[in-house]
């Protein structure tokens, strides 16, 4: 939703960014307010994805260019996870398995390390085990979830999910979900998309990386970006989606270079 | 790596210090004369001298093992010290131990008083070779448990000593076994009399202090029909340069029904980041489970040692005993090790468990070592295998080499292997949830171990969950 009151969250500029010595990044500019809802669309190798591990500190992406404010500070200097606890969350495309360790633990930890953060009290076990159910009823998960190992052995859905679930638990103010929609069957898209419009405030703002329009039919966007070719070459409203829907993303790309060459 | 990853597993050895403490030591090198020498300082009697004049002519005879995944420069054992004993002789109470020793146990982080009230373990304190201090020693009489130094127990149990001594690991078994059946100093005594369980866990903190002074403790666990004990050893040793030799025999025996768990937490000095220093560590340890119905457990946490050469193993005699092995051992920087079991089984549907997991980090090699053997005879015997491995970091190695021998059709072992790595992908999905690099190594490691951890007993469980967070800890950049 655009809100008349609302401040700047995240102000990206000229952003570049080369992973093995390739160019993937070339020059982002992306302003995000609170209370916005962003979906950021484009064909495979385009660049959403990285763009997307790179605010959130991934090591495997070099900067080469540009700037990025997070509440007007400098984000690119934080480790990542000081950007984290500063309220950036990402959800992952492939959540990563972590065998041995039980979801439950592991999202206490998170969840404390950012309660300190805030200034806030920890939760011990048993005050945490009644909080998570109730976020868990949110998403109809299984509370046997809570004692398998973080992702392990867990379907697709069920993955995203449970990245769903750190969100509700971790209230960023910034939330990055990266194709969360991939890999979901159509009620559990239901599902998870239910989940993310509950946790959607004036006060904090998400942005959605997906491939297909399908997700932006629940959770509906305020802006849509194509990139293509490390760049966002188009920005529109709820629409463009519904357009790319029909038309693809060649047009965007042909309507791009048309401009590019006139302006130059 | 990442730099983080990198500074985490670059963690200096905490315990690294010397008590100054006069000893009574022996010259270098070892002959019949060092031998002689040792067994009548220590007052012993004929057979025992026997004993260790026939190891010591079965030692010359042999040959170091070739065979372990393990490389070091050869050892001079005429340049080792064979005995070495503090002055301070016999103590009748705990406040009479030497402050230095005290507050040596102070910087290791274990105070004896206070373990041994809060916890309720008797602590048999061995330092270098002689033991100083014996705690609880009369609780224990009283319900007919024997236990103390091996040294003591020879004059006042001789008989028990001389029935069980080299049953279970015979002096001519190998090497390093011959070599510590000679020159043995001291050790552990502990005897559970039939139909007792022990009322608290037993435990003994090894310490080695002398510089180049071999260490060849003797330990000997014997538990009666229907007893039980649970016996913990912890180790921690101070810095050297020169490599030390440590070569201990552990030989434990369990009659009908009698149930004996073994636990060792070993952080041994393992030399410093280049490699340099650290214990040698090659110790035979061995149960016998004589009688039908017994059961040896072993559970071991090897973080230390420059090399570790181990196989704590069961002998499965008796008919439907039980023998388990639970391993972690962990290697950062140069260290090597070469651990695992070997579980034998002869008696009728005999059962073994094993559960060992590797960690190498740095430049190090893990190898998992283990023989699962059934005998003929042994019908409708079963075992299970499962090792794995986990790398930090992309410098090391983890090898695992099962043996495995059935000549029994009714067998059935099982055998499950997988090898881990503590990736940048991992970390950083802890980073973005807000959890640094060292307490997320700490986690995945920690699950990793949670099978083996839940085989210690309580404290000994907090305190190998610390000592694993402090070998991979650092400051994270």
């Amino acid at each position: 939703m655009i809100y008349q009151d609302s401040i700047t969250l995240l102000e990206v500029r000229g952003l570049c960014a080369t992973v093995s010595g390739i160019e993937i990044l070339k020059g982002i500019d992306f302003t995000v307010r609170t209370g916005e809802v962003h979906a950021i669309m484009g064909p495979n190798g385009s660049g959403k994805s990285t763009f997307a591990k790179l605010l959130a500190g991934h090591p495997a992406y070099t900067l080469t260019g540009g700037t990025v404010a997070f509440e007007g500070r400098n984000l690119l200097e934080l480790a990542p996870e000081a950007r984290a606890r500063a309220g950036i969350f990402l959800g992952f495309q492939y959540p990563i398995e972590i065998p041995g360790v039980a979801n439950s633990q592991f999202l206490r930890l998170a969840y404390n390390t950012l309660q300190t953060q805030r200034g806030k009290d920890e939760l011990d076990p048993l005050e945490f085990d009644d909080f998570v159910r109730e976020k868990m009823k949110l998403l109809e998960m299984n509370p046997d979830f809570l004692d398998r190992s973080v992702n392990e052995g867990f379907s697709g859905g069920e993955k995203k999910r449970n990245e769903i679930l750190q969100m509700a638990l971790l209230e960023p103010k910034l939330a990055i979900l990266d194709e969360t929609d991939s890999g979901l069957d159509i009620d559990a898209l239901r599902v998870v998309a239910g989940g993310v419009n509950q946790l959607a405030t004036k006060d904090n703002a998400i942005v959605l990386v997906t491939h297909y329009q399908r997700l932006l039919n629940y959770i509906v966007p305020d802006y849509v970006h194509v990139m293509d070719g490390g760049r966002i070459i188009k920005t529109g409203g709820k629409d463009l989606a519904v357009e790319l829907e029909t038309r693809g993303y060649e047009w965007v790309s042909t309507e791009y270079k048309t401009t590019a060459r006139a302006t130059a | 790596m990442s730099t983080a990853l990198q500074n985490l597993v670059n963690q200096p050895y905490q315990h690294g210090f010397v008590t100054e403490i006069e000893s009574d030591v022996a010259p270098k090198g070892l002959n019949e004369d060092i031998i002689r020498m040792i067994s009548a300082k220590k007052r012993e009697p004929e057979w025992l001298l026997e004993f260790r004049l026939k190891a010591y002519q079965h030692w010359l005879g042999m040959e170091e093992p070739q065979w372990p995944n393990v490389r070091y420069p050869k050892i001079d054992f005429q340049n080792i010290i064979y005995y070495s004993a503090p002055k301070p002789k016999k103590l009748a109470s705990i406040d009479e131990v030497d402050p230095e020793l005290m507050r040596t146990f102070e910087k290791l982080g274990v105070p004896m008083h206070e373990r041994a009230a809060l916890a309720g373990v008797a602590v048999d304190v061995i330092f270098d070779s002689v033991s100083v201090a014996t705690t609880y020693k009369q609780k224990l009489a009283e319900v007919g448990i024997i236990f103390g130094s091996i040294s003591e127990a020879v004059h006042e149990h001789p008989d028990l000593v001389r029935k069980y001594l080299g049953t279970v690991v015979p002096s001519g078994d190998n090497y390093y076994a011959a070599l510590n059946s000679a020159v043995f100093t001291d050790g552990s005594f502990c005897f559970i009399p039939k139909g007792v369980k022990c009322p608290m866990d037993l435990s003994t903190y090894f310490r080695i202090n002398t510089q180049e002074s071999g260490q060849f403790e003797r330990t000997l666990i014997i538990a009666e029909e229907g007893a039980s004990v649970s016996y913990l050893e912890g180790c921690t040793a101070p810095k050297f340069d020169t490599n030390q030799l440590h070569a201990a025999v552990v030989e434990l025996v369990a009659l009908d029904r009698a149930d004996i768990k073994y636990s060792t937490v070993q952080n041994w000095y393992a030399g410093d980041a280049q490699g340099v220093g650290g214990i040698y560590n090659f110790v035979t340890k061995r149960g016998l489970c004589q009688g039908i119905n017994s059961r040896i457990s072993w559970t071991q946490v090897e973080t230390g040692s420059a090399i570790t050469w181990k196989y704590p193993s069961c002998v499965l005699l008796g008919d439907n005993s039980v023998g388990e092995f639970y391993s972690v051992a962990l290697t950062n920087n140069y260290q090597q090790a070469d651990t695992g079991t070997k579980m034998v089984h002869i008696g009728k549907n005999t059962r073994s468990t094993i559960v060992s997991k590797g960690i190498s980090a740095g430049h190090s090699n893990n190898s998992y070592r283990g023989l699962v053997r059934i005998t003929p005879k042994a019908d409708g015997a079963r075992n299970y295998s499962q090792c794995d491995s986990m790398l930090v970091g992309d410098q090391c190695g983890a090898n695992t080499f099962p043996y495995i021998q059935v000549h029994n059709n009714s067998a059935k072992v099982e055998h499950e292997a997988s090898t881990s790595k503590i990736g940048e992908d991992q970390l950083f999905y802890f980073a973005q949830r807000g959890i640094g690099a060292e307490e997320a190594v700490s986690m995945i490691i920690n699950g990793f171990c949670k099978d083996v951890f839940q085989q210690l007993p309580m404290e000994f469980a907090v305190e190998a969950t610390k000592l694993l967070g402090l070998k991979l800890e650092g400051s994270v950049g």
